[in-house]
C-alpha cells in the first residue's frame, strides 16, 4: 500500500519540481524536514483515521496524474467583475497578487510573499503550521511558489473591510501551492474576507495560510469558498493567538468537487477567544471534509463552534471537530455545536467530535444532530398557504442564518446570503 | 361553507374518526367538545391537511370545493384557517417575514398583487392591538421563546392578519390564564362577521363562556354523539363526560 501511495507522491513531487520549483522564501530546514515527511508518509488516502472521508491520494492518482495546465492571463478588468464599494479589494489570480490594481490600506504591509523582507518572515513562517505534520502542509512547504502575505501594524484599526478576490484562470490540470501569512500585531483591528471564484479549468489548490494575532488583537476572517465543480482543494489554517486576542472565523462551502478544510487555531496566551463559524451547503457529487482543531494551552480562554451543513444529492459532508484542554488551561470555556440537514436519501454527513481534557477546573460542551427539514414546522408554515418549495426554503435560509448572522461584514453577509439562495434553486 | 360528510380516519392503522358529519354555515359559531382521546384534535388536523392521518372514507367540501383533495396550503389559500394547539418555533423566521410570505402567497393564489410594505406595516399594528400582543414579539423568531399565553395570542394575530373564512381554534384554551383567554376570547369575537364561521375546539366549558357558540357537539369515539345549542356546554359542565361515556359504552355493547 505505501508503495503505491509513494509512486504517486513521487510523481506529484516530480511534476512539482518541473513546474514551480523548491519554494524559494522558506528555509532549507523546513524544505528538508517537509520531504522527509512526505517520504515517510505519503499523499494520505482514505486508510488513514484523518482522512477517512477524503481519499486525496486516489484524487491526485485519477485526477492530476500529469500536470499539463497552464495559467490564462487574467483580464485587466477584474475590478469591474469583483468589486466591494466601501472596501479595500485585494485581487489574486492563481494565487499570486496583483499589486497594481489593488487597494492597499495605510499602517499595513500587503505584498506577494516571495517578496516579503526575511525578517518579517523568519519570526512566523512555518511557526504555526508544523512542516512535517500533515502531507498537504508538507508539499506546501516544499514547493510553494506564490501567496499573499498582510501585516496589519502595532495598534492599527482597519475600519474598512479587507476583500480578497481569488480568481482562477487556467486551462487543463493545475496543482497550486499557494502559501499565505496574515500577522496582525499587537492592538490592530481588521476584517479580512477572503473570496474563492469559480475557476475555469481542473485544479487542486493546496493552500496554506498562518495566522498570527498580537495581544489585544480583533480579527474577523471569512473564506467563501465558491471555485466550482472542477475545483479540488485543501486549504489549511493554522492559527497562532497571543494574549487577550479575538479571532473569529468562517467558513463558507458552496462547491468545489473536493475541499477539505484543516482549521488549528492554538489558544497560546491566556485570556484569548476565538470563535469558529462554518457553513456548507453541498449537492451533487461533492466532498466537503471539515476537520478543525481548537488547542487550549493555557487558562481563560475561551472558544466557540458553531458549524452547519445541508447535505443535498449524493454528496458527502464531514465535521471532525477536536478540542484539546491541556493540563495548563484551566478555567477554560469551550463550546462545539454541528447541525446537519439532509436533503436527500442519498447524501451523507459524518460528525465526530473530539474532546479530550486534561485540566480539572473547565466548563465544555459539544452537540451534533444530523436530520431532516423540521416537519412540523413546515406543516405550520404550509398551513398558513405557504407553499411547499418556499416553506422549505424559509425553514433552510432560517438554519444557515444563524451562522450567517454572525459574520461581522455587512458586505460579506449580503453576499454569503445570496450564494445560499442562489446555491439552493 | 363546510360540509363534513362521513369523515373517517385513522393513523398507523388505528381507526380515530369514525364518521363524523358536520354542517357549518357562514355566522356560525360551533363548539366542538369531548373528553380526551375522543379525536378533536384529530379531526382539526385532518381538514388542516395534516399528512399523518390517512382518510379511509367520506368527504369534505369546503365552499363548494372538495378540501381532502387540496394540498395544506392551498386549503390555507382558500380561507382555512387552524390556530394549533401547539404552536410550532421557528428559529430564525421572524414573525413579520413569515405573515408577509404567508399574506403574499395568499394574495398571488387569489390573483392579487403583493401587499405593499407601507399598508402591511398598518395591518400589522392594527391587528396587534387587537389581541394586545407586544410589538416586540412580532419584530422576533415565530414563537421562540414566547410563553404558552403569547403563542396562542400569536396564534389569534395570524388569524387577524389572514383574514380566514374559516376558523378552527383547536384547544386555544389550553394553558391560558384567565386574562390571556379573555384577551384570546375578544379577539375572536371582534374577527366575527355574517361571511366567516369559526369552529372551537375544547375539553372545557369555560372558553364558551366568552365565545359563545350557535351550536355545541359532543365528540366521542370518533364520533359526533349528541348536537344542541349552547345549553349543551352547560349540560355537559354540570354533569362532565361520565354520564356520556356510560350511555354510549353501553350501547357500543
Amino acid at each position: 500500500m505505501l508503495a503505491e501511495k509513494l509512486s504517486v507522491t513521487h510523481q506529484l513531487s516530480e511534476e512539482l519540481s518541473k513546474i514551480s520549483g523548491k519554494a524559494s522564501f522558506m528555509p532549507s530546514s523546513e524544505i528538508g524536514k517537509a520531504l522527509q515527511y512526505l517520504e515517510e508518509h505519503g499523499i494520505p488516502n482514505n486508510k488513514q483515521e484523518e482522512y477517512k472521508y477524503c481519499n486525496t491520494e486516489a484524487i491526485i492518482r485519477k485526477e492530476f496524474k500529469s500536470l499539463n495546465g497552464k495559467e490564462i492571463p487574467a483580464s485587466k478588468d477584474l475590478k469591474n467583475r469583483y468589486y466591494v464599494g466601501g472596501a479595500y479589494n485585494l485581487y489574486l489570480v492563481n494565487g499570486r497578487f496583483l499589486e497594481q490594481q489593488s487597494e492597499i490600506p495605510a499602517k499595513t504591509m500587503i505584498t506577494s510573499i516571495e517578496e516579503v523582507p526575511g525578517a518579517e518572515l523568519q519570526k512566523h513562517l512555518s511557526a504555526y503550521a508544523k512542516s512535517d505534520g500533515d502531507a498537504f502542509a508538507a508539499l506546501n512547504t516544499a514547493y510553494a511558489d506564490r501567496g499573499l502575505f498582510i501585516k496589519i501594524e502595532a495598534g492599527a484599526l482597519i475600519e474598512k473591510a479587507i476583500i480578497v478576490h481569488h480568481v482562477y484562470t487556467t486551462k487543463d490540470s493545475f496543482f497550486f501551492n499557494a502559501r499565505n501569512l496574515f500577522v496582525i500585531e499587537k492592538n490592530a483591528q481588521v476584517r479580512i474576507t477572503e473570496a474563492f471564484y469559480p475557476a475555469t479549468g481542473k485544479n487542486f489548490l493546496n493552500n496554506l495560510t498562518e495566522v498570527f494575532t498580537g495581544e489585544h488583537a480583533q480579527v474577523n476572517h471569512c473564506q467563501v469558498q465558491n471555485a466550482g465543480n472542477s475545483f479540488y482543494g485543501v486549504d489549511t489554517l493554522a492559527v497562532s493567538q497571543n494574549r487577550c486576542s479575538n479571532y473569529s472565523h468562517s467558513v463558507f462551502t458552496f462547491s468545489g468537487a473536493l475541499v477539505r478544510n484543516n482549521v488549528a487555531v492554538a489558544l497560546n496566551e491566556e485570556f484569548s477567544e476565538c470563535h469558529l463559524n462554518g457553513l456548507t451547503l453541498s449537492k451533487n457529487q461533492q466532498v466537503v471534509d471539515h476537520h478543525t482543531l481548537v488547542d487550549h494551552q493555557k487558562p481563560n480562554c475561551q472558544s466557540n463552534e458553531l458549524y452547519k451543513g445541508v447535505a443535498d444529492g449524493r454528496s458527502m459532508l464531514t465535521f471532525n471537530g477536536q478540542i484539546f484542554v491541556e493540563k495548563d488551561a484551566q478555567k477554560t470555556n469551550a463550546y462545539q455545536s454541528s447541525k446537519n440537514i439532509l436533503l436527500s436519501d442519498d447524501a451523507t454527513v459524518n460528525a465526530k467530535p473530539e474532546l479530550e481534557i486534561y485540566a480539572n477546573d473547565v466548563k465544555c460542551s459539544h452537540g451534533t444532530s444530523t436530520g431532516k427539514v423540521d416537519e412540523n414546522a413546515l406543516f405550520y408554515l404550509k398551513a398558513r398557504g405557504i407553499g411547499e418549495e418556499s416553506a422549505r426554503k424559509l425553514l433552510l435560509h432560517a438554519f444557515a442564518h444563524e451562522v450567517i448572522g454572525k459574520v461581522a461584514d455587512h458586505d460579506t453577509a449580503a453576499f454569503v446570503e445570496i450564494l445560499f439562495e442562489n446555491s439552493l434553486n | 361553507m363546510l360540509s363534513v360528510k362521513n369523515l373517517q380516519a385513522e393513523i398507523n392503522g388505528k381507526k380515530i374518526l369514525n364518521g363524523i358529519n358536520l354542517e357549518v354555515k357562514a355566522g356560525e359559531v360551533h363548539a366542538i367538545m369531548g373528553p380526551n382521546g375522543s379525536g378533536k384534535s384529530t379531526l382539526s388536523a385532518v381538514l388542516a391537511g395534516r399528512e399523518d392521518y390517512d382518510v379511509t372514507g367520506g368527504e369534505v367540501l369546503f365552499n363548494g370545493k372538495d378540501l381532502l383533495e387540496l394540498a395544506p396550503e392551498d386549503r390555507a389559500r382558500e380561507g382555512l384557517f387552524l390556530a394549533f394547539q401547539y404552536p410550532v418555533e421557528i428559529p430564525g423566521v421572524s414573525n413579520v417575514n413569515f405573515l408577509r410570505t404567508a399574506l403574499n402567497e395568499i394574495r398571488t393564489y387569489r390573483g392579487q398583487p403583493a401587499i405593499e410594505a407601507k399598508e402591511f406595516l398598518a395591518l400589522i399594528k392594527e391587528k396587534q392591538q387587537l389581541v394586545e400582543l407586544d410589538a416586540k414579539l412580532t419584530g422576533r423568531s415565530v414563537n421562540e421563546g414566547f410563553s404558552g399565553g403569547e403563542k396562542k395570542r400569536n396564534e389569534i394575530f395570524q388569524m387577524a392578519v389572514l383574514n380566514p373564512k374559516l376558523a378552527i381554534l383547536d384547544e386555544t384554551d389550553s394553558g391560558l390564564d384567565i386574562d390571556a383567554l379573555r384577551i384570546v376570547a375578544n379577539g375572536v369575537n371582534k374577527l366575527k362577521s355574517k361571511d366567516n364561521a369559526t369552529i372551537v375546539i375544547t375539553h372545557y366549558q369555560r372558553l364558551l363562556d366568552y365565545i359563545v357558540p350557535d351550536f355545541v357537539h359532543i365528540l366521542y369515539k370518533g364520533k359526533i354523539v349528541r348536537s344542541g345549542g349552547k345549553e349543551l356546554a352547560f349540560e355537559l359542565e354540570e354533569k362532565g363526560y361520565d354520564e356520556i361515556k356510560k350511555k354510549y359504552d353501553i350501547a357500543e355493547v
